[in-house]
């Protein structure tokens, strides 16, 4: 069963893109609309925003990996660490938590180290698991939007995302220690 | 935005200097920047293709379809988006759908596109400055929407979990806090600074 199950979720994440796209074509095809010319039209707008906010990612992924390069993140798990230990938050998951403001893809490869570690069914593996699930790249999903809207003052922004992040992680701490 | 951006750059180069990892931070700069052409290489094939399909849909109708039914959740979270701009709740609306599925990527295109839109309503200087209407539709988007989260699903089943989807449930509670935290948030704000 649970098994099956797995295999289900594996098989529906693997179906949504393709069904999304036969669903969206076909219904275009029923409604007898020029699919492709609307098609074309819809691309040269998504190459036309892609080129605009080139510069911008270039400049920000310079930044994230010359702070990667430095040692700085590491430097900034000891720092908390002190921290976390006295608000009881596991500190394996530090980097992790870092490292999800920044980076979608490296908090994809720091959580499935922690699956390696302790397994994916462990408290930190369950945590891990949730908060992946609960939050966003925070810094990276700023920059690249508000560059794609020409926006320099982002007013309440960071502070919102941050406090709802936090309220995220502290929720996926609790819910693990349920289990 | 330049401070948050300088003070990375800065901070890299004086803490590199400190730990003596000066060379790796030289050599993560010009990596880098080679890596992101390559990431909006394959951007450039996603977004044009998924915009194209959006594209499709929304000339279909079907985006209009979905927008009467989420129009309610729409009002409350923007209240000042007038009838006239559609077009930015249109992009708002499939965003939020693509977030909600879990199609991450896919749910860029319309993001960027409603940010775009959102700005387009300002004039002049204050293009600059984030509107109360793009701080909420970012801060939403961050405290994400996913229903369920399929990656980490078959990342724990790919790492031996007995129960791979014993994260939905929690996730979903998860979810549900810090979006509840965000929207009280930004309605906080946006009182506050409109009034």
């Amino acid at each position: 069963m649970v098994i099956f199950m797995a295999f289900y979720f594996q098989y529906l994440s693997e179906m949504m893109i393709p069904l999304l796209i036969f669903s969206i074509v076909g219904y275009g095809i029923l409604m007898r609309r020029n699919i492709y010319e609307d098609f074309i039209r819809g691309a040269e707008d998504g190459f036309k925003t892609v080129l605009k906010i080139m510069p911008t990612l270039i400049g920000l992924m310079v930044a994230v990996g010359m702070l990667r390069a430095s040692g700085f993140f590491d430097f900034l798990n000891n720092a908390v660490s002190g921290l976390t230990a006295l608000i009881h938050f596991p500190s394996q998951l530090v980097p992790l938590v870092i490292v999800r403001l920044f980076s979608s893809s490296a908090a994809t490869g720091v959580a499935t180290d922690l699956f390696k570690t302790y397994g994916p069914d462990s408290y930190i593996g369950m945590t891990a698991s949730i908060m992946m699930g609960c939050t966003e790249t925070v810094f990276y999903t700023m920059c690249v939007y508000f560059m794609a809207a020409g926006v320099k003052k982002t007013r309440w922004t960071l502070p919102g995302a941050l406090i709802a992040t936090a309220a995220g992680i502290v929720a996926s701490v609790a819910l693990a220690g349920m289990n | 935005m330049n401070y948050i951006w300088g003070g990375m750059i800065v901070l890299s180069i004086l803490y590199g200097t400190v730990n003596g990892t000066l060379g790796q931070v030289g050599e993560a700069a010009l990596n880098s920047s080679k890596e992101a052409v390559s990431l909006c290489i394959t951007m450039i094939g996603i977004m044009s293709f998924w915009v194209g399909i959006m594209e499709i849909a929304k000339e279909a109708g079907i985006i209009q379809g979905a927008s009467r039914k989420l129009r309610p959740v729409i009002r409350f979270l923007f209240p000042n988006l007038k009838r006239g701009e559609s077009k930015a709740e249109e992009y708002i609306i499939s965003n939020m759908i693509a977030n909600i599925l879990g199609l991450g990527w896919a749910a860029t295109p319309a993001g960027l596109k409603a940010m775009e839109e959102l700005s387009k309503r300002r004039d002049g200087s204050s293009r600059q400055v984030a509107s109360n209407e793009m701080c909420t539709f970012l801060i939403l988007n961050i405290s994400s929407l996913q229903l369920i989260p399929v990656n980490i699903i078959a990342y724990r089943s790919q790492y031996g979990s007995v129960n791979p989807t014993a994260v939905i449930g929690p996730a979903l509670v998860a979810t549900t806090v810090s979006t509840a935290v965000a929207v009280v948030f930004c309605k906080i704000m946006d009182r506050k600074r409109s009034a």
